[in-house]
């Protein structure tokens, strides 16, 4: 049995009303939080970036797990905004949490599906016995211009799993991935901001990509959408996973868990795995767990999960994502937001 | 001069063609019109294309469009007049045949404008760029103060330009072709997006991609292709000032009046003639102040006669039975072509739940910038 043996989640404490932005704009609030079904977002605090979020999930999951850090062979991180362009991002997190230095890091970019191209190459080395335990993150700081529709989705946070073969809490049964060259979204080198080609990111991209890999999986697993209690797609608004599980006959309460977008935001490359975070702190033995990635440019990632029973052992062992994201929140206004985004230009 | 005929039509759905390139898209509308006329080869062709350069980086489209058709090596040439490029394609294509230079023309329009373009920069090269543009100003913000003119000039109400929207989003859902085939109310329009005060998103054409074609053949041979030719009654086209802030008032369109009065006496008709007209409503402000200068209405009662429903589809004069720019779309090269073919169908009885009852003659007014050019032609029925 091959699967998740610890997970962990991190959020940040801040957050920004999307009236708070549509004031800024002159947009109509309502019509967004209708349209987009977003309501807050979260924000990095000055002192947060990609790699402080993903020490925080990777602590969560090495709680989780139990396990010596020393035995971890492979860390990936996934993510839209590795703070360097040329330096690696989990060199840092090796050393914080006492990984390595017998290990294999390496930065994953792959629009908003980094995070579970991490998780994948983690399982396979792990499924291949190259190494006892592998860990994949999916984190980012999420970058959206001033004014873009983006800036009301972007937002931070993360969720790490370690996988390995002893102590399972999430059997993983299948997988499958789908990709075509399809720009519907991409930043290019020395630009602060990605740009995207407006409805295009929708059905030629998103739906395409993440439908098309829900049916493979279903079709590979032989497996039908009641089979499942929980369903995890990409959420790059409120609104696309839940057309997108209606499209597949998933219902409301199948979606209900992972979907926090509408309170968190997006976090790009730590979207569809923080989603999965939330579903296993509340999981039960036996619950099967569907969840599909997204990535921009394009392609999309899919896992079918079976819940063990160690599950029970380790959800309290960590702080779960709901809390993060119900509690002890601290909200900007839209200057404080622009000063932590660094959206100002200050004299040096 | 010969007369000349419309003897087949060809367009592609409007609207977001994200597969398929401008050459597919005019290729799909040639190819259509070509079968649809029955001839067998075509002695020249004009394409009619607003901003192709900046919408896609491609130029040169008559040489371009032939090569693509199979057409090599007639003559083919990209013609341009803004918004008007596809009324100005046709104009050109009639009177090559007219003169009896060539006996089978093709006129189309393309347009390929959702590949990732600054479209509202695109589009506004066909305004005055030292006077206007450089000072900030786009399209939208030009017929907005021709709204606020008119409505301050003669009391036409914020409702008036709603109402044009939603007759014309009405008129589209029976349109196959078109982009937006969704029925709207007055409030939807009244609570859109602010675009640029006081038009709102929904009174605005949207950004599309498409093509249309059509064939053109003299009077005396067209029975020979098809049982159901169409004459073209009259063609004219006129200049007006680039900028607006050089006209007189800025709620008349110089250019329509002129089109329009050379138009009028070609075909040797009045506006009360006219069954049903196409007009240019790329903003909703645009068919009102267009629907009195083409002499149907008083000028400034151009929002009341909406409101009265004298330009629905059973009223005094059915004005963009297609669904307009608005809801059919506005692939700008495209659309003086596609007003055409709306006649055509129109005058040939294959309307289908648009028709408008004894059309036997129609009028389609094609502009561009904010009416600096304007290209007006009237088909009438065999």
């Amino acid at each position: 049995m091959v699967g998740i043996v610890g997970y962990g989640s991190y959020l940040p404490r801040y957050r920004i009303k999307v009236e708070s932005i549509a004031k800024e704009w002159g947009s109509d609030p309502e019509a967004l939080k209708r349209g987009l079904q977003l309501f807050e977002k979260t924000v990095p605090g000055q002192d947060e970036d990609t790699i402080t979020i993903s020490v925080e999930a990777a602590k969560g999951a090495l709680k989780r797990a139990n396990i010596n850090p020393k035995e971890i062979g492979a860390l990936y991180i996934g993510s839209e905004s590795h703070p360097y362009a040329v330096k690696p991002s989990g060199t840092v997190v090796i050393d914080a949490l006492g990984i390595g230095p017998h290990v294999h890091v390496a930065s994953y970019e792959f629009a908003c599906k980094a995070g579970t191209e991490a998780m994948y190459n983690a399982y396979a080395l792990v499924k291949a016995d190259e190494m006892k335990y592998a860990m994949g993150i999916g984190a980012d700081t999420s970058q959206g211009a001033p004014g873009d529709a983006l800036e009301y989705s972007a937002s931070a946070g993360g969720a790490a799993f370690i996988m390995g073969k002893e102590n399972v809490v999430a059997e993983i049964l299948f997988t499958t991935s789908y990709t075509s060259d399809t720009p519907d979204f991409w930043r290019r080198e020395h630009e602060y901001y990605p740009r995207h080609a407006g409805r295009f990111t929708g059905e030629p991209a998103y739906f395409k990509h993440l439908v098309t890999a829900d049916k493979i999986l279903l079709k590979k697993s032989v497996m039908k959408p009641e089979d499942f209690k929980y369903a995890v797609f990409h959420m790059p608004n409120g609104k696309f996973p839940q057309m997108a599980g209606k499209k597949l006959g998933f219902t409301k309460e199948q979606l209900e868990t992972g979907w926090i977008v509408p309170w968190m935001g997006n976090t790009y490359s730590g979207s569809s795995p923080t989603a999965l975070a939330a579903v296993l702190d509340v999981a039960k033995p036996g619950d099967k767990i569907f969840m599909v990635s997204f990535g921009s440019g394009a392609g999309s990632d899919g896992f079918i999960f079976n819940v063990t029973d160690k599950i029970k052992d380790v959800q309290d062992k960590a702080v779960k994502l709901r809390d993060m994201l119900d509690n002890n929140k601290i909200y900007l206004d839209y200057g404080e937001y622009a000063k932590f985004r660094e959206k100002i230009i200050l004299n040096e | 001069m010969r007369e000349v005929a419309v003897i087949g039509t060809g367009m592609t759905n409007f609207g977001e063609l994200w597969g398929k390139s401008i050459k597919d898209i005019f290729v799909e509308a040639a190819l259509e019109a070509i079968e649809s006329a029955g001839v067998d080869h075509i002695d020249s062709i004009y394409v009619g294309a607003m901003s192709s350069g900046l919408f896609v980086g491609q130029e040169h489209l008559g040489a371009v469009m032939a090569d693509y058709l199979g057409q090599n090596p007639v003559p083919a040439t990209r013609v341009e007049s803004a918004c008007a490029s596809g009324g100005a394609s046709f104009r050109a294509a009639y009177h090559e045949v007219a003169s009896g230079a060539s006996d089978i023309v093709l006129a189309g329009g393309v347009e390929k404008m959702t590949d990732g373009a600054d479209v509202t920069e695109a589009l506004a090269t066909a305004a005055d760029q030292d006077y206007e543009v450089y000072q900030g100003i786009t399209f939208p913000g030009l017929y907005a103060m021709i709204a606020n003119a008119h409505m301050h000039e003669f009391g036409t109400k914020r409702e008036n330009l709603a109402q044009v929207s939603v007759k014309n989003h009405k008129n589209g859902s029976n349109n196959p072709n078109a982009q937006f085939k969704s029925i709207i109310t007055v409030d939807q329009v009244l609570n859109s997006t602010l675009v640029a005060d006081p038009l709102r998103l929904l009174d605005c054409s949207p950004v599309s991609d498409g093509g249309a074609a059509v064939i053109l053949c003299p009077m005396d041979i067209a029975k020979k292709f098809t049982g159901t030719p169409v004459r073209i009654k009259a063609t004219s086209q006129a200049s007006g000032t680039i900028a607006l802030h050089s006209r007189d008032s800025l709620t008349t369109l110089d250019s329509v009046k002129t089109a329009a009065e050379k138009a009028y006496k070609m075909a040797g008709l009045k506006p009360a003639d006219i069954n049903f007209a196409e007009v240019h409503d790329c903003f909703t402000i645009a068919e009102i102040v267009v629907s009195e200068d083409l002499g149907f209405f008083e000028k400034g009662k151009g929002g009341a006669a909406v409101e009265e429903g004298k330009t629905a589809m059973d009223g005094l004069i059915p004005i963009n039975t297609s669904g307009g720019l608005k809801s059919k779309g506005h692939p700008v090269g495209a659309t003086g072509i596609a007003q055409i073919i709306e006649l055509y169908e129109q005058l040939t009885g294959q309307a289908g739940k648009r028709q408008v009852k004894n059309a036997k003659i129609g009028l389609a007014q094609n502009m561009g910038g904010s009416g600096a050019s304007c290209v007006i032609n009237i088909l009438e029925a065999i």
